[in-house]
Formats: structure tokens, sequence, C-alpha cells
């Protein structure tokens, strides 16, 4: 065990009963899960509501136990302390900023608990302000600012103790889209100054590849995929992450074989996908498949086809419109085309 | 309340016009019996009803309140109100905070339990707690009377702290639970202030239902005469019947203006919460 590891999970699981009409079973919210996260990494927990994501998160912050399994906080089990027991701080989905306090007294209110002197208490506070660019903020009430503000408040408070473990529960998605991006970077930028290991839920896969270090991918309570936003783009390695991770073509079967000679599955990203005539000669290192252009969606910046292959299924395909226009693209609708890729861009995915 | 209404467009003037005299004549037939008690409280008759009154005096009052068996019973009163209160803030907020936080076997009915000495008739509690405390053999007392307000004294403020517990996002407990405060401290700095008006409110409101209750005190007492026992048994002797006017507009006063005071608090910050 080394100790650069801020987080392991030993076969962590968490099972829940439920009740229902009667019928009473159990669902693996988490289910036997191992993972290693490292020191000062922005590491994101990434899946669909569901997948054990936020219980993974909530049981490194002590708000839940694990059923069986081991957690450890740089090499000490915590599976069992309570949450005021360990040095993790948690920001919350709906901030959960206290609202009878004013911004400074929820700031100040770990280090309130701690006991700490009264002039060091709002230095700090005054120093957290500081950092999520709220200076002058300390005497509003939470109820008196923006959600983007309060986002910044929870994370002042969050990190005011200096914990060894961030957690980030879906922070950003009550956020508009301008806001979100701009806090993306704000927070990463946040993340390198004080260099406390920030673990990131989210079910935003662009939010994800933006800012981790390390993204693990959850599907039913299971781990698909751990791995850099590099890694678990270019080189997915199973079906779930190539289509959870940005968009895919997934290809399956007896059309797989008509193009790659084998029926292994595999996925092939839209933008590494070329149109080209349908007459036109394609190089012996590449890929290839006709079909029928069924629709052109222009995006401004690229344009989408949904191509529909001569063997059966389709094919996305996106172009940046470097220069074409929106004429141009459309001319090609209902057209015989060529699809060509390099076969490297072809991943092959599970089973 | 009415003028707090907006008023409505012209299709509306009419029916809006009949709906103020209904509404001015429904105030008037709950009050008016009360105004004519204080009317009397002030009359120079010794005796009889007579309107209007043929004087006005204030010497009633002062006599009134001189008056021992009254101070007796007021004392009683007080004594019972504040303990019933008391034990109904510790185990409303405690049944509350049960049935807020954890899911157990039987929770519903709990809560159902709970809340129904308050829409029983209070004749039906009465005979309960009666034979009930003649069963245990336990000697009708002081005591009794508290256990018997106490037990729809507890609703008012389970009813209250369940609400406000509704209201108030559980995850600042979890969020002072993670910035290193165990649960006495969150309780002490998250959860009260939350549920602070929310004990207030449901303490004055359990305070005036012991204070004027009847039916029960009257199953669950011994020889104790609490305040409203005392002023009934009061209407039988005529002579008494102007001390017994001060003091029912004594207690109309006790009861009414803290019952305002907490709706005021309650509203106030069902706004300040939004």
């Amino acid at each position: 065990m080394s100790d650069n590891t801020a987080i392991e999970f030993r076969d962590v699981s968490r099972v829940f009963s439920v009740k229902h009409e009667n019928q009473s079973g159990e669902v693996r919210a988490v289910d036997n899960v191992s993972l290693q996260i490292k020191d000062g990494e922005f590491f994101s927990l990434l899946g669909p509501s569901g997948s054990g994501k936020t219980t993974s998160l909530r049981m490194i912050a002590g708000f839940d136990r694990p059923t069986s399994g081991q957690i450890l906080l740089y090499g000490q089990n915590v599976s069992s302390l309570p949450p005021y027991a360990r040095d993790v701080n948690t920001v919350f989905q709906d901030y959960a900023l206290f609202p009878h306090m004013t911004v400074g007294e929820n700031v100040a209110y770990g280090l309130m608990i701690k006991k700490v002197a009264r002039a060091e208490r709002e230095k700090r506070m005054d120093e957290m302000l500081d950092l999520v660019q709220l200076p002058g903020f300390a005497g509003r009430k939470p109820l008196q600012l923006s959600g983007g503000q309060r986002q910044r408040v929870a994370l002042a408070r969050a990190l005011i103790n200096h914990p060894k473990v961030l957690l980030l529960d879906e922070p950003l998605g009550a956020l508009d889209l301008k806001l979100r991006q701009q806090m993306q970077v704000e927070l990463k930028s946040i993340q390198q100054r004080v260099g406390i290991t920030f673990i990131f839920v989210t079910h935003d896969q662009e939010e994800a590849l933006t800012m981790s270090d390390r993204i693990a991918v959850f599907n039913q309570g299971k781990i698909e995929q751990v791995g850099t936003p590099a890694e678990i783009y270019e080189h997915p390695q199973t079906p779930f992450v190539a289509g959870f991770v940005g968009v895919s073509n997934l290809v399956t079967g007896p059309v797989a074989k008509r193009i790659t000679n084998s029926d292994r599955t595999f996925s092939i990203r839209p933008e590494k996908i070329h149109l080209a005539a349908s007459s036109a000669e394609i190089d012996g290192d590449m890929y290839a498949a006709d079909g029928r252009v069924r629709d052109v969606i222009y995006l401004g910046l690229y344009t989408r086809y949904l191509v529909e292959l001569d063997g059966g299924g389709d094919l996305v395909v996106v172009e940046q419109n470097l220069k074409t226009t929106s004429m141009d693209v459309m001319k090609v609708k209902s057209q015989n085309v060529r699809l060509f890729w390099k076969k490297e861009h072809a991943r092959y995915v599970g089973g | 309340m009415l003028s707090k209404t907006p008023s409505k467009q012209s299709s509306g003037e009419r029916s809006s016009m009949f709906l103020k005299l209904a509404a001015l004549g429904t105030l008037l037939f709950l009050h008016i019996p009360l105004w004519l008690i204080f009317i009397y409280s002030f009359t120079t008759d010794e005796s009889a009803y007579t309107f209007p009154p043929p004087g006005l005096t204030l010497k009633w009052i002062p006599q009134a309140i001189a008056n021992p068996a009254m101070q007796d019973a007021l004392f009683l009163t007080l004594r019972v109100a504040f303990l019933a209160t008391a034990a109904a803030l510790i185990l409303g907020t405690l049944a509350a905070s049960a049935v807020y936080r954890y899911d157990f076997f039987g929770k519903e009915s709990i809560s159902f339990m709970l809340v129904l000495p308050l829409a029983l008739p209070g004749i039906v509690t009465g005979i309960a707690m009666r034979s009930a405390i003649s069963l245990m053999k336990i000697p009708f007392s002081f005591w009794t009377i508290v256990i018997g307000h106490a037990t729809f004294c507890v609703v008012v403020v389970y009813n209250n702290v369940l609400a406000r517990f509704r209201r108030t996002a559980g995850s600042q407990v979890e969020a002072s639970m993670d910035l290193g405060a165990n649960s006495f401290q969150t309780f002490w700095h998250i959860v009260l202030p939350n549920i602070g008006t929310a004990l207030l409110a449901g303490a004055i409101l359990a305070f005036s239902l012991s204070f004027d209750e009847v039916i029960v005190t009257t199953f669950t007492a011994g020889n104790q005469q609490t305040l409203p026992i005392w002023i009934f048994s009061q209407m039988l002797k005529p002579r008494n019947r102007p001390i017994t006017n001060v003091t029912a507009m004594l207690v109309v006063l006790l009861t009414a203006l803290p019952i305002l005071f907490a709706q005021q608090l309650t509203a106030h910050s069902s706004d300040s919460d939004k």
C-alpha cells in the first residue's frame, strides 16, 4: 500500500433492501468495487443516475457505510467512522448552506466547531472568501446570493478545514451552461492551488472529460473503466463506456464482419469517420463501408450525418464545416456515399 | 384577513359584497358573546345580567384578583400548563425527530396514534384516562391532570416541529456533521435554530390548550380545581357573577394574545424560509 494513495476501496459493496408491494429484494447500489485514488488527483466518478457513484461518495464522507469491504483514507480504515471523525469535507449538490447564519458564519462553521480562536477564524474565513472570489460577502445571508455565489460559499466552507480529500456531489448541476463552464475552469484552478485531492461526482461526461485527471465510469454499481479522459474517450473498454462517454457508433455481428472480416463488436467515434463519393478509392489502412445518407443536421460548427449502411444499421458521422456551407451539406442528403476511417480508430469493446 | 384579500374586478363585485356581509355576520355572531362578557365585567349590577348595564365600574377587577379561590385556581392552572407544555416540548420534538429521520416498522401507525388525542372528543380521552389511571391505582392528583393535558399538548408540538423538519433541507444536518460537528453540536447549532420558532409556536399553542381545558381535567383531577372548572362552578353562585366575568376576561386575554403571537411567529418564519 503506497503512501500516495488518498482513497482506496477494497471490495466495497453497499446493498439496500427494498420493499415494494409485498415484494422484498435487494439493490446492489455499489457492487464489489475496488478503486484507488491518488493523492492530489482530480478524480471523477462518472455514470448515469443510479449507477452507484453518489453512494460511493457518501460512503467516503461517512453518511453511508459499506455493507461489506473497506474504505481506506491514506491507509487508515475509515469504513465505520462517523462523518465528523473523517478528515474529508463535502460540497453538496443543493449546497446545504445554513440559512440562519451569515456567509461568514457558514464558511467559518468548521473552525467554530473546532474551537479555533475568533481572530484566527476570521482571518482564515477571509482567505477562503478571497479564494472563491467573494471578498466582502461575509455579512450577507445565503438567501441573498445567486446560485453561483452559493456554490462558491459551499466550496469555501468545505475547504476551510484543509481536508485531506474534498468530495463534490454534482456541484454544478443547478447552474446554467455559461456559469457551469466558468466554474469548471475555476474549480480546476482552485484544486491546483490548494493541492487537495478532489473527488467529483457527475453524470455529465463532458464535464468529467474537461476537469479530471482520471475518471471512473460507473454502471449498475460496478466500475466499467478507470482511466485518463483521453484513455476513456479514445480507448473505451466496454460498450457501455463507448456509448456513455461521447457519442459512439457501436457496430456488431454481421455488419461488423462485412467491414472488418471479424464479428467482434467495435466502436467508432463519429468524428473519425470521413465521407466520400460512393466511387472513391480507399487506402488499405482504412476500413470502408457503403451507405446512403438518410439525414443531415447542420449545427453551425459542424454537420451531423446519419448514414444507413447497405448491410443494415446506422452510423453517425460528424464533419467540421471548414469549407462547406449549409447549402453544400444539404445536397448530400439521400446520396449514396462511401464512409472510411483509419483501422486503428475502430476500438474493439468487450464481448 | 379581509383586508388582505385582493379585490376582484367588476364582475365579482356583487358576490364579494355578499361575502363581506356574510363574513361580518359570522364574526359578529362569534364575537358578540365575548364582548358581552367584557362589558359585564364592568357593570355595577351585582347579580343580574341587564342590558345595557345600569352603570360602569372598575371595582370588580381588584376584587377578582384578590379572591383567594380564584388565585389558587389560577396558579394551579398555570403550573399544570407549564408542566404539560414542558413535557410536550420534549416528547413532541423527540417523536417528530424519530418519525422524520428514521424508517421503522409501524411508523405510520405511531404517527396516527400521536395525533389521535387531539382529534378524539375530549370526553373519550377523559374516560379513557380516568379508567387507565384508576386501573393503575394512581391517586388522582395534580400530576394526573398534567399527564392528561400532556396527551393533547404533545400533538401540537409534534405537528409543528414535524412540519418544520419537512421544510428544512436534510443535507444541512449532514453538512454540519461533515464539518466536524457531533450530533449534540449539530442539534444545538443547526437543528435548534431551524425549529426554534416552531417550538415556540407549538409551546404557546399547547399552553393555551392546557390553560382552558375542562373535559379531560374533570376526569383526571382529584379535588383540585383548575381555573376553567372554578369559573364553571361559580356560574351557579349569582353573587359572584361580576368576579367570574372579570376572571373570564382575564382568561381570554391570557390565551388569545399568545395565540396571535404564535400565528405571527409561524407566518413570519414561513415567509423568510422562502
